[in-house]
């Protein structure tokens, strides 16, 4: 029931509320937004439950939390804690190498991040209940959203395309399950909702990534780590919904004071979107 | 109405039963539409929406001049006449005499599916209603975080309830349920008529069953034809 819709990373309850009234469809409760992990560097984890908590209780909207790759105590804690969503995410540190979560052993819904159909894939036959295009988190910068929507969709399209026989080694290339791949074949979409994150800074981003065929955006560092982060927030929010309307989108987005700097990704140490596998 | 949420879904069962639909984001697109449909999504978001598209008004218009509406979860919530457990500053239509309460099941891990026996006859009695078919078999019904209906007006006709502790398996009602409803025993509405408008708790368009589409669409043609 998030399609369509903003959802937005914050820190506090008074983030959260902000976000609330601007009109999001959730909230991702965590200690620091990317930019601020990026920065910081160490080792980075799950947010402290009293914290979750304050925001769950700051707002009626549902509340997403984050845990490390393949850190299923993490998943657990999280799902004890009655959050909405559960985001494993490669903004946190991986705590496993080689495996994900096994997300069909919870209640509680996945979201996980995908550069490609192939990991899409992977994360949902290990049971994800949305798949979010990575981009490059905490930079402000949508080229690498662009990159990770474009292939997902681009290879959705030509799946649509292949005869029977050539469906088995796309799902050999993808290393996915064949099963998967012929649902795609015959549907032309993912089994899952499709949302986008990682460098969404402005409303014309969330126009450009709902053009491209994303069903929701995340939208995290780009809020609160903008000059005036409600109004932005606002008209991020208006330019999903009206993104097909460029008239809308102009007006929201007249002056809006600065969006958050930005990271060019040829000076990134770390990219966050190359862990997951 | 294609704000926020589920409304591709409605859109496709709609077409599926040979109704023409369309997308409404704002005031304009409103011209020539003979009904609404609101889908699921988040309460909030979509009256935030509501407000900033201008849209409020018009539709708020048609629907006091008696325009047909089917509100699913969040739609429902935005059709009702009190919305408890709401933000403030909600906005609602007031279209059905019926008070709701938001996430009154818990929230997205309380979540079920449930099998209603659904008066099919009942609700369409003065609108052709089914073919003899499908009248009597249960419907599959998805709740996700869904409101319930804890008061009818004496104009409106329940046509399926669920047991109130559904939300939470084998615990019982869910905390929150528990914290603000005296009925959490027994059974509660999760599908409503009054006149022209129909509300469910839980998401017909996400299943492939378009038993309560069919009832909203021959509700709509009946009125269009009488």
């Amino acid at each position: 029931m998030l399609r369509g819709g903003v959802i937005m990373d914050v820190v506090t309850g008074e983030q959260a509320k902000i976000a609330e009234d601007a009109g999001a469809v959730a909230v991702m409760a965590l200690e620091r937004v990317p930019a601020d992990i990026r920065r910081d560097g160490g080792v980075a984890r799950m947010s402290d439950p009293a914290m979750i908590e304050g925001i769950q209780a700051a707002v009626t909207i549902p509340v997403m939390a984050k845990a490390r790759i393949g850190h299923f105590g993490e998943a657990q804690i999280l799902e004890a804690l009655d959050v909405d969503y559960i985001d494993e995410s490669e903004v946190l540190t991986p705590a496993d190498e080689a495996h994900h979560i096994d997300k069909w052993a919870f209640t509680v819904p996945f979201v996980c991040g995908a550069t490609n159909l192939g990991e899409a894939l992977r994360r949902i036959s290990e049971g994800a209940c949305m798949i979010r295009s990575k981009g490059e988190a905490g930079t402000g910068n949508i080229v690498e959203a662009v990159r990770h929507l474009r292939a997902i969709t681009g290879d959705i399209r030509k799946i649509t395309q292949a005869d029977a026989a050539e469906l088995f080694d796309w799902a050999k290339q993808l290393q996915s399950p064949l099963g998967l791949v012929q649902e795609i074949a015959e549907t032309g979409r993912l089994p899952v909702p499709l949302f986008c994150a990682g460098g969404i800074a402005t409303p014309a981003d969330a126009s450009l990534v709902m053009q491209l065929g994303a069903e929701a955006v995340f939208v995290g560092s780009g809020i609160f780590k903008s000059a005036d982060p409600g109004p932005r927030a606002e008209a991020i929010v208006e330019a999903t919904t009206h993104y097909r309307d460029p008239s809308v989108v102009a007006k929201v987005s007249r002056g809006l004071g600065s969006a958050m700097p930005g990271l060019e990704m040829e000076g990134l140490e770390t990219k966050l979107a190359e862990r997951g596998w | 109405m294609a704000l926020q949420g589920a409304a591709a879904e409605h859109i496709a069962a709609l077409r599926r039963l040979g109704a023409r639909a369309v997308e409404v984001r704002v005031p304009s697109d409103l011209d020539g539409v003979g009904a609404v449909v609101i889908p699921g999504g988040e309460s909030t978001t979509m009256s935030h929406l509501l407000g900033t598209s201008g849209l409020f008004e018009p539709l708020a218009e048609r629907l006091a001049d008696g325009m047909p509406a089917f509100g699913t979860c969040a739609g429902m919530i935005l059709l009702a006449s009190e919305v408890l457990d709401g933000r403030e500053d909600q906005r609602y239509f007031s279209a059905i005499d019926i008070s709701v309460r938001r996430n009154a099941f818990g929230r997205q891990v309380a979540s079920f599916e449930a099998d209603l026996e659904i008066d099919f006859d009942s609700g369409g009695s003065d609108s052709g209603g089914l073919g003899s078919e499908g009248h009597h078999e249960p419907f599959g019904a998805v709740f996700i975080r869904a409101p319930w209906v804890e008061r009818t007006g004496d104009s409106v006709d329940v046509l399926a309830t669920v047991r109130a502790g559904s939300g939470s398996g084998d615990a019982g009602a869910s905390p929150q349920a528990a914290s603000g409803c005296g009925r959490r025993d027994g059974e509660v509405p999760v599908l409503c008529r009054s006149g022209a408008v129909l509300v469910s708790s839980f998401h017909p368009e996400l299943t492939a069953d378009d038993r309560i589409h069919r009832m909203f669409v021959d509700m709509v043609g009946s009125r269009d034809s009488g």
